[in-house]
């Protein structure tokens, strides 16, 4: 009954070798085509429908830019306003202006922002950064709690443990963040008074780097653990299921099988099979990671691309508006782009379809 | 009758009907115990809950009672969060059955379409939306509804997919049925079940867009709903923080059922699992 001999082996067979040494070497140049086929079929005419879309939206709003802009900056010289409209093209055709906000749009030129007095792409630029801290750290916690959370969950499937986890999980999904941000504040800033209110630094203070980056910290703290709470319900529910999948494949009776302890296998074999549904999700919820940290900043004060935003909003400041549309999309994107790669080159199964 | 014992049988699902059923009454009841306006000015401004049997979850720091502006608010919020999430059910079971159901560049584009909600920031596109074309109700709804039936469309067009290659659907074609027949009379109550229960989820979604755009103080002005409320009490979290806990809770609860009867009806619904 040896039926080794009959089945090829990769160590008699040198072809098998020949073919997977060639099958690794191909690999980079798989993922770089993929990346090519993305960026034609995928990124561009994404990109292209919003920067389209989004000024068709603003040629829908009631009343022109140029009429907007002079009430809100409480112009009434009506040859100024008429100056207004030849600057900004309002007097051409259509087709005209779409193609000079086309032209503009691909220079990164989002037009002038005349509530901050300054380019609109400066004025996103500068907000950025405070968002993209605050969304990464969000992530961490959100990564962190989901899924050490849901690992927890699935090594007690069905038991008292699970049925907590994701009751709290749904509660989490349940509370609205700008209340459990504004909690936050009301039980550690108010009560206890150990962490500042809001604001992403204490003004005027300057103790060195070490003592910057720690009051940072200290500040960044409570908008990051609201944004992530609730990111961590979905994490916690994904990477529940797919360990409970993982657990019932073949490949882990073997390891059973064949003696490995029951920490080795799961962490060794289920959960790393478990992560790549978690890194799919990274990416479908990196929007809503977006739309949590708006509403946060509002909440925190926090002077990011939110704070930016709602500022903008309320002034009907329409260039930043567009213009934070245009790049919070492209930066979806992006990443969603980048998540797509790690994907594909974390499954080996991918590179053979 | 026998939807009903599954029901019941779900614990989970069950919490969550009772608690929904309590947000339900409250809505229906508001008019009756509270007929006149609830962000009339009442009594002195700032009691305590629980300290005031007249006003049991106190006032705020105008002097209007917060139980009447709690249980009125039950009818707004619940309102609102249907009727965005019949907008986005509509648009997505449309969008995602043609996405599924075509193949070629039809299905290709709707599935392009998909995508493209799915990269817009939600809250980024309803400000934005908000600030172009006003807030007015009625148009709240819309936009909640239109920034949310991506994952309704998802979900359709995968089911869609699933069931178009069945043989009966083959059957239906060869007797001559029309596609808009076949897709709205034999796949789509097939696929009806789990499509509901994101749908029941979607209202939960709606219910957190409506309250974050009113918190931020850019809902309709006519209105106060849950989100208004705490957005209200915010600049007083110092000295009276409950003026933003209480409507916060009651947004929790109401989500939070909504959640827990979206998971019972994934579970009770999936013929897969009854059988």
């Amino acid at each position: 009954m040896n039926s080794s001999r009959i089945l090829p082996s990769p160590y008699t067979d040198p072809l098998r070798f020949a073919g997977a040494a060639r099958k690794r070497a191909s690999r980079p140049l798989i993922l770089l085509r993929r990346l090519g086929k993305r960026l034609l079929t995928h990124v561009l005419p994404l990109m292209l429908t919003i920067i389209v879309g989004t000024f068709f939206l603003i040629h829908a709003a009631p009343g022109s830019f140029v009429e907007i802009m002079s009430s809100e900056m409480q112009l009434s010289d009506q040859a100024m306003i008429d100056r207004l409209n030849i600057t900004y093209g309002l007097d051409q055709p259509l087709y005209v202006q779409l193609w000079k906000y086309l032209e503009a749009v691909c220079h990164l030129d989002f037009g002038f922002s005349y509530r901050q007095n300054i380019p609109v792409t400066e004025a996103i630029l500068t907000h950025l950064p405070a968002t993209l801290i605050l969304m990464l750290s969000g992530l961490a916690v959100a990564l962190l709690t989901g899924v050490l959370s849901g690992i927890a969950a699935a090594s007690n499937h069905n038991g008292w443990l699970d049925r907590l986890l994701s009751m709290a999980g749904v509660f989490f999904f349940a509370a609205p963040i700008f209340w459990v941000g504004i909690m936050l504040v009301v039980l550690f800033a108010v009560k206890l008074d150990w962490l500042p209110i809001g604001g992403i630094n204490t003004i005027g203070a300057d103790d060195g780097a070490f003592g910057n980056l720690l009051d940072l910290g200290t500040h960044l703290l409570m908008p990051a653990v609201a944004l992530g709470l609730h990111q961590s319900a979905i994490y916690m529910r994904v990477t529940r299921n797919a360990m409970i999948e993982a657990a019932q494949a073949d490949y882990v009776r073997t390891a059973f099988a064949k003696g490995l302890s029951a920490t080795a296998v799961t962490l060794r074999h289920i959960f790393r099979n478990a992560l790549l549904p978690v890194i799919t999700v990274l990416g479908l919820q990196f929007a809503a990671v977006l739309s949590g940290s708006v509403v946060i900043e509002a909440v925190f004060n926090w002077p990011g691309l939110g704070s930016l935003l709602y500022d903008s909003v309320v002034a009907r400041d329409y260039p930043v508006v567009l213009g934070i549309i245009i790049f919070s999309s492209l930066l979806v994107i992006v990443v969603n782009l980048v998540i797509d790669l790690v994907y594909a080159w974390l499954d080996p199964r991918i590179v053979l379809e | 009758m026998h939807f009903l014992r599954n029901f019941s049988r779900n614990p989970m699902a069950l919490t969550g009907g009772l608690l929904l059923l309590l947000v339900l009454l409250a809505a229906l009841v508001a008019p009756v115990i509270f007929p006149a306006d609830p962000l009339r000015i009442v009594g002195p401004a700032l009691i305590e809950p629980f300290t005031d049997g007249h006003y049991p979850l106190g006032t705020d720091g105008m002097g209007r009672d917060m139980l009447a502006m709690i249980i009125h608010g039950a009818g707004t919020t619940l309102a609102i969060g249907v009727s965005a999430a019949l907008t986005a059910l509509v648009i997505g079971v449309t969008i995602g059955a043609i996405a599924g159901y075509y193949g070629g560049w039809i299905g290709n584009l709707f599935g392009r379409l998909i995508e493209l909600f799915q990269t817009i920031p939600g809250i980024v596109f309803i400000l934005a939306l908000v600030s172009l074309f006003g807030a007015h109700m009625v148009l709240i709804v819309l936009i909640i509804g239109l920034v949310s039936w991506e994952s309704i469309a998802r979900l359709t067009r995968a089911e869609v997919m699933a069931w178009k290659k069945r043989d009966f659907i083959l059957a239906c074609r060869a007797t001559g049925m029309t596609d808009i027949g076949i897709i709205f009379g034999e796949i789509l109550p097939n696929a009806l079940a789990p499509v509901i229960a994101v749908s029941t989820l979607s209202i939960a979604g709606a219910i957190l867009a409506e309250s974050g755009l009113s918190f931020l103080g850019l809902g309709d002005p006519n209105i106060s709903t849950w989100g208004r409320l705490v957005g209200d009490g915010r600049n007083m979290i110092t000295s009276a923080w409950y003026i933003s806990a209480i409507p916060g809770v009651a947004i929790v609860v109401t989500v939070f059922a909504l959640s827990l009867v979206s998971d019972g009806l994934g579970e009770i619904l999936n013929p897969r699992l009854r059988r």
